[in-house]
């Protein structure tokens, strides 16, 4: 019965995300668009675009998970559907997972399904495309998870983006140094499964702290 | 199933903002809470449906039916000041989600006919497949109150429940008050109109900023009052108390 409560909610934040104005198709966008426009700025010298190539996906892939996390409770605050869940069987944490679910679904998993062709626009070589995806694909979770918190505690802000950003960024730099690290690693034909160890540990790591943490913003956010 | 309130104190940012109020529901009684703006009718609903930690005091449902000792959270329908209305999705599709999320479902039947009937009873049902932004106020007010009638929860919990609704679906709202009662539910509905609940009966509530307390309850108000400088208890929310 849970499982079915809680693919509902998941279910609806998809919908919602995919309608007009819920912004599911932003970060995307936002990510593919910084990651294109890093050749106009450095240059279309290989070896540098190489060089740079894994930091930064992994820097536009934050900015981007950021973009749209501002609006994960903010809209449920404003409308009263926060504390209709909260009154409803699942528990409040499990809400909170199932909505990083559904921001992960329309973000995280996106832009790594699209990462090995930005990748190779930055002249990242085949052979490190693999380290990227799976760095990405195990990264991404925690920036979902992290960035609940930050948006748990924003959510009875106004114009609570750049303050959630202020607060989730520095959250995101273990992910950010230990994802680069793997694509790195891998350019240099280095062991990159250490590293990408790491950042599957940390996106583990919050799953099992961030929807308590967050779950207890939002219940200050709702007195 | 009777509601059994006792010496229930709400504090919001360190201050009194009603209490402390000790009170019984019987089951199929409607407690109709009245006072002026701010005395804190909202904000004891919100305690009871346990947005706002109760300050002081206790709450609890007595009796069989649902099993005893359940959580009153867990058996409440709150309909405040905001409808949860997502204007992007459907009317209905508004409420499916309410309807899957696995609470026991009044009546017979799936999710798809609960909302159907409670859509038909709230005369919503013509405009079921139209987005929720085309909803009048009121339309989106019928649509946030339709969610009481999805699920089986013995407990209504209605704050100002006809503002902007029609003198027509005003009176609906005090049938279904009724018809609740009549199952044995209990409500405690908020309303500066009258919503003509006959059986209904009053509590009202007194404004706690007022200098002399309410007659009967003379110590209720000595930390917003200060009359008598209450010990530095230990503070439960330091964040809201101000005192970080």
């Amino acid at each position: 019965m849970v499982s079915g409560a809680f693919g509902a909610v998941v279910g609806r934040d998809l919908a919602l995300a995919l309608r007009l104005g819920g912004g599911g198709a932003v970060g995307l966008a936002f990510f593919v668009l910084a990651v294109v426009l890093i050749p106009l700025g450095v240059g279309r010298e290989p070896a540098t675009l190489m060089r740079i190539a894994g930091g930064v996906v992994w820097i536009a892939g934050l900015l981007a998970a950021l973009l749209s996390l501002d609006r994960l409770f903010q809209a449920d605050h404003e409308d009263g559907t926060l504390e209709q869940l909260m009154l409803g069987p699942l528990a409040l944490e499990q809400v909170v997972l199932a909505k990083a679910l559904a921001h992960w679904l329309t973000t995280g998993l996106p832009m790594t399904l699209a990462a090995p062709l930005l990748a190779l626009s930055l002249q990242l070589p085949v052979a490190a495309l693999p380290a990227l995806v799976a760095a990405l694909l195990v990264g991404t979770p925690a920036l979902s998870l992290v960035g609940a918190v930050g948006a748990g505690l924003t959510a009875g802000v106004r114009r609570g983006g750049l303050l959630l950003s202020v607060l989730v960024l520095p959250l995101y730099v273990p992910t950010l140094i230990f994802g680069a690290r793997t694509v790195e690693n891998a350019l240099l034909n280095l062991p990159w499964l250490p590293p990408l160890a790491l950042t599957a540990g940390l996106s583990l790591l919050a799953l099992a702290l961030c929807p308590f943490a967050a779950a207890a913003a939002l219940r200050i956010n709702a007195r | 199933m009777t509601l059994v309130v006792e010496d229930l104190v709400c504090r919001r940012g360190g201050r009194v903002v009603c209490g402390p109020l000790s009170f019984r529901v019987a089951p199929g009684e409607t407690l109709l809470v009245t006072g002026p703006n701010g005395a804190g009718k909202s904000s004891l609903l919100r305690v009871l449906a346990g947005f706002i930690p109760a300050a002081e005091g206790q709450m609890r449902l007595e009796g069989s039916r649902p099993a005893a000792g359940a959580a009153l959270a867990e058996q409440v329908a709150f309909a405040g000041h905001l409808d949860a209305v997502k204007p992007a999705l459907g009317v209905a599709e508004n409420l499916v989600l309410w309807a899957r999320l696995g609470m026991p479902l009044r009546g017979q039947g799936d999710a798809g006919a609960a909302v159907q009937s409670a859509l038909s009873r709230f005369g919503l049902a013509h405009m079921a497949e139209r987005p929720a932004a085309e909803c009048s106020a009121g339309q989106k007010r019928r649509l946030g109150l339709a969610r009481l009638l999805l699920t089986d929860r013995p407990v209504w919990l209605l704050d100002e429940p006809t503002v902007s609704l029609d003198r027509a679906s005003a009176a609906l709202v005090a049938v279904l008050i009724g018809e609740h009662a009549a199952t044995g539910g209990i409500t405690l509905v908020t309303s500066h109109v009258d919503l003509g609940l006959a059986s209904a009966r009053e509590f009202s509530l007194a404004p706690t900023s007022a200098a002399a307390p309410a007659p009967g309850a003379p110590t209720a108000t000595t930390a917003a009052t200060g009359a008598t400088p209450a010990p530095p208890r230990p503070a439960d929310d330091p964040f809201l108390e101000g005192s970080w």
